[in-house]
């Protein structure tokens, strides 16, 4: 017999679903299942992978390659037999899951490890009008917040981080840190050698007037038929951190302020002892599977936390070009690049520590540098069975509908306010949020040159996260994606190929577009302006989306000096448990919530502007509460 | 894919992670370091009293990859014991017989082949200095207030230090008690590297700093939950052998305390101790965080990286707080 507050009556009758069954879900599946939960249902469309087995405690060895959900609910019922767990094995932005799907479920837990998914979700619970509670854990930080429609913020009423992006001239001339060094060997060597030839490549340095490198630049990273391995990759070597970086070199108005970079040439770090070396490594290669094809191997190197010297990155990159060549040669234009994939990572190691000597950067281990390359979040099992615990207490409060006592919860690293967890007020919606609530955004873009492609990949895509957009202008359909008559997909196939002012119903400047999402039941409007020109390294898309109106601050705090505790490493982030994010990086941005009495906390879902009252529960209120006289509880009112 | 042995590199004494530790603990490692993992793979952590919260620790423990694991708790599993356990299979003829923490052995065994984990039987007052220096860390749970003291105090014998921490989870409330001893460790704020120093009381000296001279902020939970603990060693029961029945006896016992401590009586309420008498069975949630709690201090005590909590920490879901509380003498 539980007292009132989590009685487990709400909890009897409860039909939840769940959403990621990784780090974060397989320590919630299990509370839920303890706590007495009849009924969940389980969506991850991901199977099990060595380096989740740590945390992952549902799996095991002999479970790699199988599905998630699938092993998590058969897991979980040795322990709890008699409940329904119902498995998933599906991305949950497939259409089956629709509005109908969410609205059979009193409330959606996530544990997802993506932000895509994170909206997709948000705007199903907001159609559905079914709550949500969602989480993040990054290494030892980690939050819960809950999402009711029309009580609570949802989960877009604060802009999201954006994924760190460089300027393109930071990468191809002038990197000032390792990561710099990393995206120019993983996006634009490793993509040019191996990847897609047909794809836009910026490798080439730029010279500041614009103007591209010559011509028969191109034939250098073609091999020649018959042309010599070694040769050849002795070639590109000498091609781009020799050559390229003596042309950069020569254009002085770059390195006024500059520490100037250093050429490198293979023949001064690297004498002439490899070339007998490579030719008696063959024999080290026994095995055949791709993925264990390791230049690091056949060098006879062990140790991923070693830094390597300049010269020992030189035999790596050389190794591991000759092996890619050599090895996997049929793969060879259709590559890309996978933090699984060792001998892609030893050659971007290696690659990104020697043009990091060039420009007196330090150099990193290949451990590092996988991390930074493969945008890995640091992951582990406590702050994930901590995060679920508290998922389970707010979720049971939504059961109750016992809205004064939602609350986010911040997993610290570090006490504020003797606080390992601190429990903060939801907010209230935004008001101008164009998620929940029906604001128009705008859009600058040049009418004349921009296509209606561009606008579906650049804007609705890849900025309103929809995933089957329809597009109308006026009452004029001018897009649908999905299941559509064969008759219109020849009409929509023209149509993105116009430029708006072309289009049968012309977007101009003043128009409003609809834009709208059927799987996700979410409309929104967007006031287009026409704009002729746009800065290519600050407006790289070539038009800008905004309509977020930033929510009135208490910006007076804003240069108040943090008073005690919050240090950067209690920059919470939003995204997070994560495996296969290829998008979001580690977003540690360090935006503060004022909270009252001088308490500053970092947080990371709102942007930097975002400044609003943190009410923190006072201790004063805990007889009051105790007591049982909840609305005495003097809190914001939530709307 | 193959095992070959890759070093991760090496420290004194030569010990390396394997290729297989490397790939298994990458997340973690990324997080606290090759020289925490390995460290964390020679420690012999001690359990006893194998409830809900001890069972999520010891998850989280064997996950993160120590030594060894060694539990106790001789009782027999009974269907109350199961409740919030996912470590034991509620059938009948699996628990039948077997004690709770042979149970648990057999299924931590399955989280994590790289650890050790085994039973040791016997009463936890009974065991001798020398049992305990076998171990790196103790953790004791379900057991009486003078059993705790005893083995914090055998603990505090040994030449080696053996980090001391005491748990109890009642209704949806938690705590956590902390011993390091001279815990010195160092943190790196910026570019340099700072010595810090703790110095922590033992589990009586900490519990017999005067109530009067807590801050006036003190988590209520502390005072409730050393109210029951007499209650409970008064009574002569073990840890969590209350119930409503009992109510206005601890009522009455609370007032005494609060009177021969000077402390109001307000610090106390009363419905919080009703709640932690009428419902002494674990509260799932409570037991993930708890556990992770205490998991994350044991992990940092181990591998020496991050600030220990210092002494205890108190988690009420009716608030949501998970507090810090330094109780030592001045
Ligand atoms: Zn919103």
């Amino acid at each position: 017999m539980a007292s009132p507050p989590f009685s487990s009556c709400s909890v009897k009758d409860a039909k939840v679903l769940m959403v990621g069954a990784g780090g974060i879900g397989c320590e919630l599946l299990k509370t839920l299942a303890l706590s007495g939960f009849p009924d969940i249902h389980i969506i991850d469309m991901d199977t099990i992978e060595v380096s989740n087995l740590n945390r992952q405690f549902l799996f095991r060895q002999s479970h790699v390659g199988q599905s998630k959900a699938k092993v998590a609910r058969d897991a979980v019922l040795k322990f709890r037999p008699h409940i329904n767990i119902t498995p998933y094995h599906a991305n949950v932005k497939d259409p089956e899951f629709n509005v109908d799907f969410f609205k059979q479920f009193n409330v959606v837990l996530n544990g997802l490890d993506n932000l895509d998914a994170r909206r997709h979700v948000n705007r199903l619970c907001l159609a559905a009008n079914v709550p949500l509670v969602e989480s993040g854990t990054t290494g030892f930080l980690g939050q819960v917040t809950v999402h009711v429609k029309g009580r609570t913020e949802c989960y877009e009423c604060q802009p999201k981080p954006a994924p760190k992006t460089y300027p393109v001239c930071t990468i191809t001339s002038t990197p000032s840190k390792f990561v710099h060094c990393v995206v120019w060997a993983k996006d634009l060597l490793f993509a040019k050698l191996f990847g897609d030839k047909n794809q836009e490549n910026d490798l080439n340095v730029r010279s500041s007037d614009g103007a591209s490198s010559s011509e028969n630049v191109e034939d250098v990273f073609e091999r020649r038929k018959d042309e010599d391995i070694d040769q050849y990759g002795r070639k590109i070597f000498d091609h781009v951190f020799g050559y390229n970086i003596e042309l950069a070199l020569s254009n002085e108005e770059t390195w006024k302020n500059r520490h100037r970079p250093k050429p490198i040439y293979s023949k001064d770090v690297l004498s002439d002892e490899l070339a007998q070396q490579n030719g008696n490594l063959e024999k080290n290669n026994v095995c055949d599977d791709e993925l264990s094809v390791s230049a690091m191997a056949s060098l006879g190197m062990k140790n991923p936390q070693d830094i390597w010297s300049i010269r020992e990155n030189s035999r790596i990159f050389l190794e591991a070009l000759r092996l890619f060549f050599t090895k996997r040669e049929k793969e060879i234009g259709n590559l890309g690049f996978d933090k699984d994939d060792q001998l892609a990572v030893e050659f971007v190691t290696s690659a990104a520590n020697i043009r990091a000597a060039s420009f007196g950067i330090p150099l990193h281990s290949l451990f590092e540098a996988k991390g930074i390359a493969g945008n890995i979040v640091h992951a582990v099992a406590t702050t994930n069975a901590v995060i679920a615990g508290l998922i389970v207490i707010e979720a049971i409060k939504v059961l109750q509908n016992d809205i004064k006592n939602y609350r986010m919860t911040y997993c610290l690293e570090h006490p504020s306010r003797n606080m390992l967890l601190m429990p903060v007020e939801p907010f209230e919606p935004n008001k101008s949020c164009y998620v929940c609530s029906e604001t128009p955004l705008s859009l600058e873009i040049n009418t004349n040159r921009s296509k209606l492609k561009d606008f579906v990949e650049k804007i609705v895509k890849a900025k309103l996260g929809m995933n089957l957009p329809l597009i109308m202008c006026a009452s004029n359909l001018l897009y649908e994606a999905g299941d559509v008559e064969d008759d219109m997909i020849a009409i929509y196939e023209a149509n993105l190929e116009k430029v708006l002012a072309e289009l049968p119903s012309p977007v101009t400047g003043g128009t409003m577009l609809t834009v709208e999402d059927m799987q996700q039941e979410f409309v929104c409007n967007i006031n287009i302006k026409h704009r002729e020109e746009f800065d290519e390294e600050k407006e790289p898309d070539g038009m800008v989306l905004s309509g977020w109106t930033q929510p009135v601050s208490a910006a007076e705090n804003k240069d108040k000096s943090v008073g005690n505790g919050a240090s950067p490493s209690d920059a919470l982030v939003t995204a997070v448990e994560s495996e296969k994010n290829d998008e979001i990086t580690v977003v540690s941005t360090l935006k503060k919530r004022k909270l009252p009495e001088e308490t500053d906390i970092s947080c990371a879902d709102a942007e930097a502007k975002h400044q609003k009252q943190l009410e923190v529960i006072d201790d004063e209120d805990d007889l009051v509460m105790l007591d049982g006289d909840l609305d005495s509880f003097k809190k914001r009112k939530l709307s | 894919m193959s095992w070959n042995r890759l070093r991760l590199g090496m420290d004194g004494d030569g010990e390396e992670l394997t290729a297989q530790e490397t790939a298994l603990y990458d997340r973690q490692i990324r997080v606290w370091g090759a020289d925490a993992q390995r460290r964390l793979s020679k420690a012999h952590v001690l359990v006893y009293g194998m409830k809900g919260t001890v069972a999520e620790f010891c998850k989280n423990i064997v996950l993160a990859g120590v030594g060894s694991l060694t539990l106790v708790d001789d009782r027999v599993a009974t269907e109350e014991a199961l409740s919030s356990n996912f470590l034991i299979p509620p059938v009948e003829s699996v628990y039948g017989g077997k004690t709770l923490a042979e149970l648990c052995c057999n299924s931590l065994k399955d989280f994590n082949p790289m650890v050790r984990v085994s039973v040791e039987k016997g009463d936890l007052s009974n065991f001798g200095v020398e049992f305990f220096s076998k171990f790196d860390v103790v953790v004791v749970s379900c057991c009486s207030l003078s059993a705790k003291k005893l083995a914090n105090d055998k603990c505090r014998k040994l030449s080696k230090r053996v980090a001391f921490y005491a748990v109890e989870c009642r209704d949806s409330c938690g705590e956590v008690f902390v011993d390091l001893q001279d815990y010195k460790y160092s943190k790196k704020k910026q570019e340099e590297t700072i010595g810090c120093d703790l110095k922590y009381p033992s589990f009586e000296d900490a519990l017999s700093v005067p109530w009067r001279t807590l801050h006036k902020r003190m988590s209520k939970l502390y005072f409730a939950m050393r109210v029951i603990e007499k209650f409970e060693e008064a009574e002569g029961r073990s840890a969590g052998e209350v119930s409503i029945a009992d109510l206005s006896a601890v009522l009455k016992l609370k007032k005494d305390l609060c009177i021969a401590q000077s402390l109001s009586e307000s610090h106390v309420p009363d419905a919080l101790l009703e709640r932690l008498v009428t419902n002494a069975t674990e509260f799932p949630p409570v037991c993930a965080v708890i556990g992770g709690i205490l998991g994350q201090e044991v992990i940092k005590a181990i591998s020496g990286k991050g600030d220990p909590l210092k002494n205890f920490f108190f988690f009420d879901a009716f608030d949501g707080k998970g507090i810090i509380e330094d109780i030592s003498a001045k």
